[in-house]
C-alpha cells in the first residue's frame, strides 16, 4: 500500500511554509519583516486548517499504523489552527508596541502548530513522541523569546527543564509499554492488552506515559510550571500556550487512552479521575489568591483541563464529545479573555493586576461587557456556553456513574465562581482607577467575536455538537 | 343598597390610594416611594398630635381625596339609617349573595351580606361615626401634607369594619376582623417619623394576634364540632352540640365552653379587655380623629358585637359567659382606677373606653345581649364625642395633651366645652341622658344576673360608675375651670376650632343627649322582641330583661348616687380645695404609684414576654444564625476555602526543583496507588 501523502498534506503546508518564512525572515532585514513573517504564518496556519477538511479520510492508519486522518483528528485541528492563528494575531499589537520584535515568533508557532497537528494524528508512540517533542521544543523557546527580560527567560528555563522530565517519564512509559506489549502501535497495544489484561509491567508504562501528557495539559501534580510560565512569558506566548497546545495534548490524550487502551478503561479511568479531581481542586483555590490576571488564568486553566477531563473519565463516547466541545469553548473564552488581558495597558507599560480592572465598565463599558460574559461563562452561569460546556461533561460522568466525580466538579466550580465573579465584580463596583490605551482593532474583533460566541452558542449549539459527535463517534 | 354601604367606603379608599400614589410619584418623580422620603425628609422631632404646621405643601389632590372620601361616606351614613329603620322598624331582614369564595373538601365559603338588627345597628354606629370623623379630619388635620393617605386609610377601615358586621361567616368576619387590625395599625404609625407611634402601633398589632390566635383556633373548633361556618348553618345546629366534649391536654373538655372561650379571647384582644389591654392607651398615638373613629366607637367595639352575635353559642357555654362576666367586670373597675390619676387628656379618654367595652362585657355575660349593644350604640355617640372635643382642645392648645398644662379654658372656647360636658354627663350618667339610660341598664341587669359572677359584677360595675364620674369630673375641671396653667403665648392662641370641626361635635352631642331615650324601647323596652326578632338568640331560662323591671327602688337610683358622690369628690379635690389632690397623692403614695403606673401591666410583659423573646431572637440571631449557621455554613466554608488557597499558594514556591519533586511524588503515588490499592491485577 502506498503511502497517502494527501493525508499528511497540511503537515507538509506547515513544515515547508515555516521553513520558507523562516527564510524570508533571516535574509530580509528590515522593520517589516515582522509583520510580513506574521500575516504569512496566519495564512499557512488558516490554509492548513482548511486544507484539513479538503483531503479525504483516512479508513486506517496509514504509514505503518502510525498515522490517522480521521473526523476527530480533523475536528482537532481545526481548533488547533484557530487558536495559533488567534495567538500569532495577539501577538501583532503587542510586537507593534515594541514589547518584542521577533520574526521567529510567528515561525515557531507554525512549526509547534505542525507538532500538534502530527500529535492529535498519531497512533502510533513513536509519531506521538515526534509531534509531542516538535511541539514543546517550539514551546520552549517561545517561552524564552524575550531573552533581556529576566522573567521571560526563566519561565523559559523552568518549562524547558520540567518539560524535558515530563519528556523523559513519558518516554519511559512508552518502553516499558513496547516492552511488555511488544509493539508501539495503539491497535497493536490494545490486541495485546485485550488478551490477557494489562500486566503490572504495562500498567506501570500506561502511569508514566499519562503522567507524561499530564504534564501538557497541566494536570494536577504536575501543573507546577503553568503558573509561572503563564506569568512570566509575554502576554500573546501565554495566550498561546493556554490555547492550541492544551487542545492538542488534550486530542493526544484522548486518542491515546480510547485507541490503545479501550480494554482496561477502569486501570487509566483511575489516573484520569484523580488527577481531574486534583486540577479541578487546585485550580479553583488557588486562583482565589491571585492577584495577577495571567497567574489567575493559569490556574483557570488548570482547574478547565480538570473539567474536561471528567468527561474523558467517563470513556464514553457521550464523554468524548463532551470533551471536545468543552475544549472548543474553552478555546473561545481564553482568546478572548487573552485578547483583553494583552489590552491591559497605560503608556508604554503592561499592567496584569486584578486591581487594575477596577471601574472598567464606566472607563470601557464594551469590553467590560464581553469581559463579565466571558468570565461569567468561565464561571459556568446559564444560558452562557461555558455552562454548556459543564453540562455536556458532568452529564457523561453521570451517564458513566461517577457520582462522586461529578458531585465534586460541581462543588469546585461553585468556589471557582468566587474568582471570576470577583473579577466582574471589580470591574463593575468599584471606583475606577486610569483608563487603559485604546485597544487594537484585532484585539477588539477577537473579544468581540469569542464574546458574541460564548453570549449566542445556546442560540444554535447544533453544528458544534454535531461535528463533536462525529469526531467521537470516529474514535469508537 | 347593602352593596353599595359595604363597598362605598372601599372604592373611596381605592380612589384616595390612588390619589395617595400619583401624589407621591409626582413629589419624588425618580419612583421612590413616599414611606422611604417621608424618613429621609423630614423625621424631625415632632412632638405635637396633629401633624406639622405646614413645612411641606399638601399632596396634590388633598382635596380631591378629601371630598370623594367624605361625600361617599355621607351618602354610605344615610343609606345606612334607612337600611337601620328599614330592618328595625320593619321586617327587612336580608341575605345579599355577592360570590363564592373558599370552595374546599367539605368547606365552602361564600362572600355574602347578613343583615338583620344586629347587622342594622352596627351599620348605623360605624357609618354615622365614620361620616363626622371624615368631616371632622378635614378640618384636624388640614396642616398634614399626608392627607390622602389618612382619608384612604380612614375609608379603608370603615369598608373593614362594615365588612365585619355583614359578615354571613365566620371566615368574612375573620376578614373583617383583620382588616381593622391591619387599618388600626396602618392609622396609628399614621406619622410614621415619630419612634413612638411605630412602637404603638406594633404593639397594638402583636397584642391582637395574641387574641387573633385565639380567634382563629376557634373558628377551627367550630368548623371541626359543626362542619360549616356559615351562621346560618351554625346557628341552627347551635344545640346539638351540648355535652360534646373535646380531648385537649390530656382532658376531656366541654366542646362548646373551649370554642366560646377562644373566641372570647379574640373579643378580649380587640377590644382590649383586662389582660389585653395594654396597646390601647398607647393607641392614642394616633391621630385623634382616629381615636374616635377606631379606638372608642366603632373596632374596639367589635369583640362585644362577635359576642352578640354568636349569642346562640355563648348561650350554651354558660362557664364561658361567666368567665366573660368576670372579665368584663374586672376590666370597667381596673381600666376605671388607672383613669383616675392620668394627666394625658387622651389617655383619660382611652382608659374610659377600656371601662366602657368592661360594662358591655359585663352585660353579655349576665345574658342581656340587647343591653350590651345598647351601650355600645350610646357609647359611641358620647365617646366619639369626647375623643373629639378632646382633639378640639388639643388643637386649641396647639397640640399641647397634658391636663397639668391646660385649665381655664372655659371662656375661649365655649362651644367645645359644652359639647364636651354634654359627653361627660352622658358618660357618668347623668339622668336622662345617652349613658344614663343605658349604663343603669346594663347594672341592673348584672343585679339580676343568674351567673355566678353577677354579683361580683354588680359590685364592680357599680363602684365604677363612681370612679367615672370622678376622672370625667376631674379631666372637665383641669381642662375648662381654674387658673390657665400654660404659657401665655400658648393661650394667647387659643382658638375655637372651625366649623368644620364643630358639626360633627353638634351632631354627636345631640346623639349623647337623646339616643338613650328614643331608642331606649327598641333595644331593651317594650318594642324588644319586634326590633330584634331573633338576630339575638336568649336560652330558656334567660330571664333578665323580664327581671330588669323589678329591681328595687334603690338598687335603680343608685348608679346616680355613685355618679354624684364621684362627681362632688372631683368637684372637692379640683375645684374648692385644689392643694388636697397633690396632698393625697403623697399620703396615699404606693397606691398612686400604682394607679399611675397602669398597675405595672406594661412592666411585668416586658419581664414576661417582650424581654424572653427578644432574648430568644438574640440568641437564635447570634447563636443560631451568626455563630452555627453561617458559622458553619457560609463564613465558615468561605474562611476554610481561604485557608486553603493560602496553603495552595504556598506549595508554589518558585523553585524549580521543587516542582520536579512534585511530579516525581505524583508518578510514584499513582504507581504505589495501582501497586497497593489493587488497581493492577
Amino acid at each position: 500500500m502506498t503511502p497517502n501523502l494527501l493525508s499528511i498534506a497540511p503537515e507538509i503546508l506547515l513544515a515547508v511554509g515555516a521553513m520558507v518564512a523562516l527564510m524570508f525572515g533571516a535574509f530580509r532585514e528590515d522593520e517589516s519583516s515582522v509583520s510580513i513573517t506574521a500575516g504569512l504564518s496566519i495564512a499557512l496556519v488558516i490554509a492548513a486548517g482548511v486544507l484539513v477538511w479538503l483531503v479525504p479520510t483516512d479508513p486506517e492508519p496509514i504509514f505503518g499504523g502510525s498515522f490517522l486522518l480521521d473526523p476527530f483528528a480533523k475536528l482537532m485541528k481545526t481548533l488547533i489552527a484557530v487558536g495559533s492563528a488567534v495567538a500569532i494575531l495577539l501577538s501583532v499589537d503587542y510586537m507593534r508596541y515594541g514589547q518584542f520584535t521577533r520574526f521567529e515568533y510567528p515561525v515557531l508557532i507554525v512549526l509547534a502548530t505542525a507538532g500538534m497537528f502530527v500529535m492529535v494524528s498519531a497512533t502510533d508512540l513513536i509519531s506521538l513522541y515526534m509531534g509531542l517533542e516538535l511541539q514543546s521544543l517550539a514551546a520552549y523557546v517561545v517561552a524564552a523569546i524575550q531573552r533581556d527580560s529576566v522573567r521571560s527567560t526563566e519561565a523559559g528555563m523552568k518549562y524547558f527543564v520540567l518539560g524535558a522530565l515530563a519528556s523523559g517519564l513519558l518516554l519511559y512509559g512508552a518502553s516499558l509499554i513496547y516492552g511488555f506489549s511488544g509493539t508501539v502501535t495503539y491497535a497493536g497495544i490494545a490486541d495485546a492488552v485485550s488478551g490477557s489484561g494489562a500486566s503490572v509491567g504495562l500498567t506501570f508504562g500506561l502511569v508514566f506515559l499519562l503522567s507524561g501528557i499530564a504534564f501538557k495539559i497541566s494536570a494536577v501534580p504536575f501543573h507546577m510550571w503553568t503558573p509561572d510560565v503563564y506569568e512570566g512569558a509575554p502576554t500573546p506566548v501565554t495566550a498561546f500556550f493556554a490555547s492550541a497546545p492544551k487542545v492538542a495534548a488534550m486530542g493526544m490524550l484522548i486518542r491515546v487512552v480510547i485507541d490503545a487502551f479501550p480494554t482496561i478503561t477502569t486501570d487509566w479511568q483511575q489516573v484520569i479521575v484523580f488527577i481531574s479531581i486534583a486540577s479541578m481542586g487546585l485550580g479553583a483555590f488557588a486562583a482565589i489568591g491571585q492577584r495577577n490576571i495571567k497567574r489567575l488564568m493559569a490556574y483557570s486553566s488548570i482547574a478547565n483541563m480538570g473539567f474536561a477531563l471528567v468527561g474523558l473519565a467517563a470513556g464514553s463516547e457521550a464523554g468524548v464529545r463532551g470533551v471536545i466541545i468543552y475544549m472548543a469553548i474553552y478555546l473561545a473564552m481564553t482568546l478572548g479573555t487573552f485578547a483583553f488581558i494583552l489590552a491591559m495597558r497605560r503608556g508604554d507599560t503592561m499592567v496584569e493586576t486584578i486591581d487594575d480592572l477596577a471601574g472598567l465598565s464606566r472607563t470601557n463599558g464594551p469590553a467590560a461587557f464581553f469581559l463579565a460574559i466571558l468570565f461569567f461563562s468561565l464561571a459556568g452561569i446559564p444560558p452562557l456556553a461555558g455552562f454548556f460546556a459543564k453540562f455536556y461533561v458532568f452529564l457523561a460522568a453521570i451517564e458513566a456513574e461517577l457520582y462522586a466525580l461529578a458531585v465534586i466538579g460541581v462543588l469546585t466550580s461553585v468556589v471557582g465562581a468566587f474568582y471570576y465573579l470577583r473579577v466582574v465584580k471589580i470591574m463593575y463596583f468599584d471606583e475606577p482607577v486610569a483608563p487603559f490605551e485604546r485597544m487594537g482593532g484585532e484585539l477588539k474583533a477577537v473579544l468581540g467575536v469569542a464574546g458574541l460566541l460564548v453570549l449566542l452558542y445556546f442560540v444554535y449549539p447544533a453544528p458544534l455538537v454535531e461535528a463533536a459527535g462525529a469526531a467521537a463517534k470516529s474514535l469508537f | 343598597m347593602y352593596s353599595a354601604i359595604v363597598f362605598l367606603p372601599l372604592l373611596g379608599a381605592i380612589l384616595a390610594g390612588i390619589v395617595t400614589l400619583v401624589g407621591a410619584h409626582a413629589r419624588h418623580p425618580g419612583g421612590v416611594d413616599m414611606q422611604a422620603n417621608g424618613n429621609g425628609g423630614h423625621d424631625g422631632g415632632r412632638g405635637g398630635d396633629h401633624g406639622d404646621h405646614g413645612h411641606h405643601p399638601a399632596a396634590q389632590g388633598s382635596r380631591a381625596a378629601e371630598l370623594i372620601t367624605t361625600g361617599f361616606m355621607i351618602i354610605v351614613a344615610i343609606l345606612s339609617w334607612i337600611a337601620f329603620f328599614q330592618v328595625g322598624m320593619h321586617d327587612g331582614d336580608v341575605q345579599v349573595s355577592i360570590m363564592p369564595w373558599v370552595v374546599s373538601g367539605s368547606l365552602s365559603v361564600d362572600w355574602a351580606l347578613r343583615i338583620d338588627t344586629l347587622t342594622a345597628v352596627m351599620l348605623v354606629v360605624v357609618n354615622t361615626v365614620s361620616t363626622l370623623v371624615h368631616v371632622y379630619s378635614i378640618g384636624y388635620m388640614s396642616h398634614d401634607p399626608h392627607r390622602p393617605r389618612f382619608f384612604a386609610y380612614l375609608s379603608l377601615f370603615t369598608f373593614a369594619m362594615l365588612m365585619l358586621v355583614t359578615s354571613d361567616n365566620f371566615l368574612q368576619m375573620f376578614f373583617g376582623w383583620e382588616g381593622v387590625g391591619l387599618a388600626s395599625y396602618l392609622l396609628i404609625g399614621f406619622w410614621y417619623q415619630r419612634p413612638s407611634a411605630n412602637a404603638a402601633a406594633i404593639k397594638a398589632f402583636v397584642v391582637n394576634r395574641v387574641g387573633d390566635f385565639g380567634f382563629a383556633l376557634g373558628i377551627f373548633g367550630v368548623f371541626m364540632l359543626y362542619g360549616s361556618i356559615s351562621f346560618d348553618a351554625v346557628f341552627a345546629n347551635a344545640a346539638d352540640a351540648t355535652g360534646k366534649t373535646l380531648y385537649i391536654f390530656g382532658t376531656d373538655i366541654d366542646a362548646l365552653t373551649i370554642i366560646c372561650l377562644l373566641l372570647f379571647m379574640g373579643a378580649m384582644g380587640k377590644s382590649a379587655q383586662f389582660l389585653l389591654h395594654t396597646w390601647l392607651p398607647d393607641a392614642m398615638e394616633g391621630p385623634t380623629p382616629v381615636s374616635a373613629l377606631i379606638h372608642a366607637a366603632t373596632m374596639v367595639t367589635a369583640g362585644v358585637f362577635m359576642v352578640a352575635r354568636l349569642s346562640p353559642l355563648f348561650e350554651l357555654a354558660p362557664v364561658a359567659l361567666t368567665f366573660v362576666t368576670f372579665i368584663g367586670a374586672t376590666t370597667a373597675f381596673f381600666a376605671a382606677t388607672i383613669g383616675l390619676v392620668q394627666n394625658d387628656i387622651k389617655r383619660v379618654i382611652a382608659y374610659s373606653t377600656c371601662s366602657q367595652l368592661g360594662y358591655m362585657f359585663a352585660a353579655l355575660g349576665v345574658g342581656a345581649y340587647s343591653a350590651g349593644i345598647f351601650h355600645l350604640f350610646t357609647h359611641a355617640f358620647f365617646k366619639a364625642l369626647l375623643f373629639l372635643c378632646a382633639g378640639s382642645v388639643i388643637h386649641a392648645m396647639s397640640d399641647e395633651q397634658d391636663m397639668r398644662k391646660m385649665g381655664g379654658l372655659r371662656k375661649k372656647i365655649p362651644l367645645t366645652f359644652w359639647t364636651m360636658l354634654i359627653g361627660g354627663l352622658a358618660l357618668t350618667g347623668f339622668p336622662l341622658t345617652a349613658g344614663w339610660v343605658s349604663k343603669d341598664a346594663i347594672i341592673e341587669m348584672t343585679f339580676v344576673g343568674q351567673n355566678p359572677m353577677a354579683g361580683y359584677a354588680w359590685g364592680m360595675t357599680t363602684f365604677a360608675a363612681l370612679l367615672t364620674a370622678f376622672y370625667t369630673w376631674r379631666q372637665m375641671f383641669m381642662t375648662f375651670f381654674g387658673k390657665p396653667r400654660a404659657s401665655a403665648e400658648v393661650m394667647g392662641h387659643v382658638h375655637e376650632s372651625p366649623w368644620v370641626m364643630l358639626v360633627p361635635l353638634f351632631v354627636l352631642a345631640t346623639g349623647a343627649l337623646f339616643a338613650g331615650l328614643v331608642f331606649k324601647d327598641f333595644f331593651i323596652g317594650h318594642d324588644y322582641a319586634d326590633f330584634w326578632r331573633g338576630a339575638i338568640f336568649l336560652g330558656e331560662e334567660n330571664h333578665v330583661l323580664h327581671d330588669m323591671h323589678n329591681v328595687p327602688f334603690a338598687i335603680v337610683w343608685l348608679p346616680t348616687l355613685m355618679m354624684l358622690i364621684g362627681f362632688a369628690i372631683a368637684w372637692y379635690l379640683y375645684i374648692f380645695n385644689p392643694s388636697a389632690a397633690p396632698a393625697l397623692a403623697r399620703q396615699f403614695d404606693v397606691l398612686y404609684r400604682f394607679l399611675l403606673n397602669k398597675w405595672y401591666f406594661d412592666e411585668i410583659y416586658d419581664f414576661l414576654f417582650v424581654r424572653p423573646a427578644k432574648w430568644l431572637g438574640r440568641f437564635l440571631w447570634k447563636k443560631g444564625d451568626g455563630w452555627l449557621i453561617d458559622g458553619f455554613g457560609p463564613d465558615g466554608v468561605s474562611a476554610r476555602v481561604v485557608d486553603v488557597t493560602r496553603k495552595v499558594v504556598q506549595l508554589q514556591t518558585g523553585y524549580l526543583y521543587h516542582y520536579a519533586f512534585a511530579m516525581l511524588i505524583g508518578v510514584t503515588a499513582l504507581i504505589t496507588w495501582y501497586m497497593f490499592a489493587g488497581g493492577a491485577h
